[in-house]
């Protein structure tokens, strides 16, 4: 729910350029940036991990009130967990490192498969709330920047902090309210209908992301009723995620509009228009695409609870359910399956700003 | 010639604390922002400080003389902003949320500003392979999303339930952590860059420990730009608090009010299109949240000269004294 790194990042994103060795500097910055992905994932599974057993074994928060105590020191024999600690975090560590994450507590299922089931919905939502973030904040950031300190961009600005301001649920609660209950237009909760859903995971190696699903297998009316549910959703989670994509736009946009070149392509007779869309929006999209990589991880964050806010089986409502049942191996399972695509995606976008700007590389 | 226009040396010490000061500095539309910052944000202390005055019911009452309040009642005289679906009083509720809101804040942004502020002293002085350790770490725990951490967090403090301090208390901790590495990374990068400069260098040569270096010497210089980082969190505090709410892992709704567990209650009325126990709660947090915001950010630009705005007579007095100054 972040909205901005400490100050300054935003309008000062990219390091001082130190380009010693031009030559083969990508690939060795791609395998060193690499390789610092091992320590980020290795801590944040040891720190889960020995928070998690701080307080004491799963077993016991998961079923301590339901099963005497005989049995409950039984089931915590059978699973290891009356033993050193130590032990059981180089057990955990080897599991993890082989793909298992053990089975869930509550209904009994392997982590993994939780994972892969309802991670597709996340990811779903993900793209449909960055697609609405970018559509909102790219052309709005560039009309406040043109308009600096003028009424288009003080509206903007105070709609932008609106966005910071509005937790994802509430913003989701107001648009059910309108167009759910009071209009009646889309959908409330869910994924799609139950016919609906019931024909796409029948399909062959479905992909879990429904639209693709039901464009795959040509069904216009499961596809119409997918975008009908994925609308709420994405526009709550996208809207609030636009607004600071805004002002990313706005900060970086107005530097550049006050660049040199501009002014010369303003003499050249180069209209308004162009000015604002072509030469400063290029060169302003640089440092989002770096600020990007800390969206994902507040993107995700807001995931889980515009899931719960909707009902959108993915990783973020189950997430929800199994803190509510209990079952911290799940959690953790969850929480540690997040840690690794954050840590995956600020290598990507490290990545496409290093190929993007050479500065970068180092 | 005078390099000092706007705070002459005669303007008094009143007019020179932070936001006052940033009050006279600004103009036109960052002046309004600035102050409809601070109308909200007086706001919500009032009603936090004044909630047992303000409220017509207690925030766990749901009956009283008169015998059971109604549930889910629409907005009417007794009730003004309706009940909710186990008959307490929205508008109570609302109110006494703030308070909850605002031990959670303080709590959290004291406790993280005390540990990010010495662990990025001690870090940033020493250096070494503690430093090392604390920056992976830091950079780690920063990369990842607040929210997760948060419920971590509360998870080990008070396995998800608690009583009104508990609560607090295990919400604020949770936020702490979370906050800890942004103070950190700031404090830090200031040592970093004042651990150079002459007057620490004369410090040790006299023979100053490295505690008093880093407590005398470099604690003030250091910490200049906390103020902002300050507002930043504290709306980042009423939001997670919010959030750990909503996910059912906050303060037991006997124990306190808070707005996000509200908020979690009212999803199923909004269904059946039951507006009242929801709107509110929700607008608490986004007035709070914006004040705070608006607050926080016009400061930001108020100090920063590039960003700040003169009106026009403002811009007309200073070209006139610096020109004076320029003649005399």
């Amino acid at each position: 729910m972040t909205i901005t790194s400490p100050p300054g990042q935003e309008t000062s994103p990219i390091a001082a350029p130190k380009a010693k060795n031009q030559g083969g500097g990508f690939l060795r910055y791609l395998i060193t940036r690499f390789l610092l992905i091992i320590p980020t994932v290795f801590i944040l599974i040891t720190v889960v991990f020995f928070l998690m057993r701080v307080t004491g074994d799963p077993i016991t928060a998961a079923m301590g009130g339901r099963l005497t105590p005989d049995q409950l020191a039984a089931r915590i024999h059978e699973a290891g967990y009356d033993r050193p600690i130590l032990v059981q975090y180089f057990e955990y560590l080897g599991q993890v490192f082989t793909g298992n994450l053990g089975r869930t507590l509550s209904d009994n299922r392997a982590v993994t498969e939780v994972l892969s089931t309802y991670g597709a919905a996340t990811l779903e939502l993900a793209i449909n709330s960055v697609i609405v973030a970018l559509l909102v904040g790219i052309p709005l950031g560039l009309v406040a920047a043109k308009f600096r300190d003028r009424y288009p961009d003080a509206i903007l600005r105070i709609l932008a902090i609106l966005g910071y301001a509005t937790p994802v649920f509430f913003a989701g609660l107001i648009l059910k309210l309108v167009f759910g209950v009071w209009l009646g237009w889309l959908p409330i909760s869910g994924r799609a209908d139950w016919q609906t859903e019931l024909e796409l995971t029948g399909l062959q190696s479905p992909s879990g992301i429904y639209w693709l699903d039901a464009l795959r297998s040509g069904n216009m009316e499961a596809f119409w009723n997918v975008t009908e549910h994925a609308l709420l959703p994405a526009l709550a989670l996208g809207l609030l995620t636009g607004g600071v994509f805004l002002r990313l736009v706005r900060t970086n946009a107005i530097g550049t509009l006050g660049r040199e070149y501009v002014e010369a392509g303003r003499s050249r007779g180069v209209s308004e228009f162009r000015l604002t869309t072509k030469h400063a929006y290029r060169p302003a999209l640089i440092p989002i695409i770096t600020v990007m990589g800390l969206q994902i991880a507040m993107l995700l964050g807001g995931a889980v609870l515009t899931e719960t806010t909707f009902e959108w089986s993915g990783l973020g409502f189950k997430l929800a359910e199994y803190l509510t049942a209990r079952d911290f191996v799940a959690v953790q399972g969850i929480v540690v399956l997040l840690a690794i695509i954050v840590a995956v995606t600020n290598f990507i976008v490290d990545v496409l700003a290093a190929l993007i700007d050479p500065r970068v590389r180092y | 010639m005078t390099t000092q226009t706007l705070p002459s040396a005669n303007t008094s010490w009143l007019k020179q604390l932070p936001v006052i000061s940033h009050l006279r500095m600004s103009s036109g539309l960052q002046r309004g922002m600035l102050v409809a910052g601070l109308v909200l944000s007086v706001l919500f202390f009032l009603c936090a400080l004044f909630a047992p005055l303000i409220a017509p019911f207690d925030f766990a009452q749901s009956s009283d003389a008169s015998g059971d309040f109604p549930r889910q009642a629409a907005p009417d005289a007794k009730f003004i902003w309706g009940t909710t679906a186990t008959g307490y009083d929205v508008f109570s509720r609302t109110l006494y949320g703030a308070q909850t809101a605002i031990w959670v804040i303080v709590a959290a942004v004291v406790m993280s500003l005390f540990v990010g502020v010495l662990l990025g002293l001690i870090s940033g002085y020493l250096g070494g392979w503690f430093d090392r350790i604390m920056v992976v770490l830091a950079d780690a725990i920063y990369a990842f999303p607040s929210l997760l951490l948060a419920i971590v967090m509360s998870i080990v403090i008070s396995q998800g339930q608690s009583s009104l301090f508990g609560g607090i208390m295990a919400a604020a901790i949770s936020i702490t952590v979370v906050f800890i590495p942004q103070y950190f990374r700031v404090v830090r990068a200031e040592v970093m860059r004042l651990k150079a400069e002459p007057f620490v260098e004369s410090a040790q040569v006299i023979g100053a420990s490295p505690w008093r270096v880093m407590f005398t010497h470099l604690l003030r210089n250091s910490t200049r730009t906390l103020p902002l980082i300050f507002t930043l969190n504290a709306t980042e505090a009423l939001l997670t608090l919010a959030g750990l709410g909503f996910l059912g892992f906050g303060i037991e709704p006997t124990a306190a009010s808070e707005w996000g567990y509200d908020l979690n209650r009212a999803m199923s009325d909004a269904t059946s299109g039951i507006w009242w126990t929801g709107l509110f709660p929700g607008l608490a947090i986004v007035l709070t949240v914006m004040g705070l915001t608006l607050v926080g950010e016009s400061m930001n630009d108020l100090n920063d000269p590039r960003l700040r705005r003169f009106s026009r007579k403002k811009a007309k007095r200073i070209t006139q004294s610096t020109q004076r100054g320029a003649t005399q």
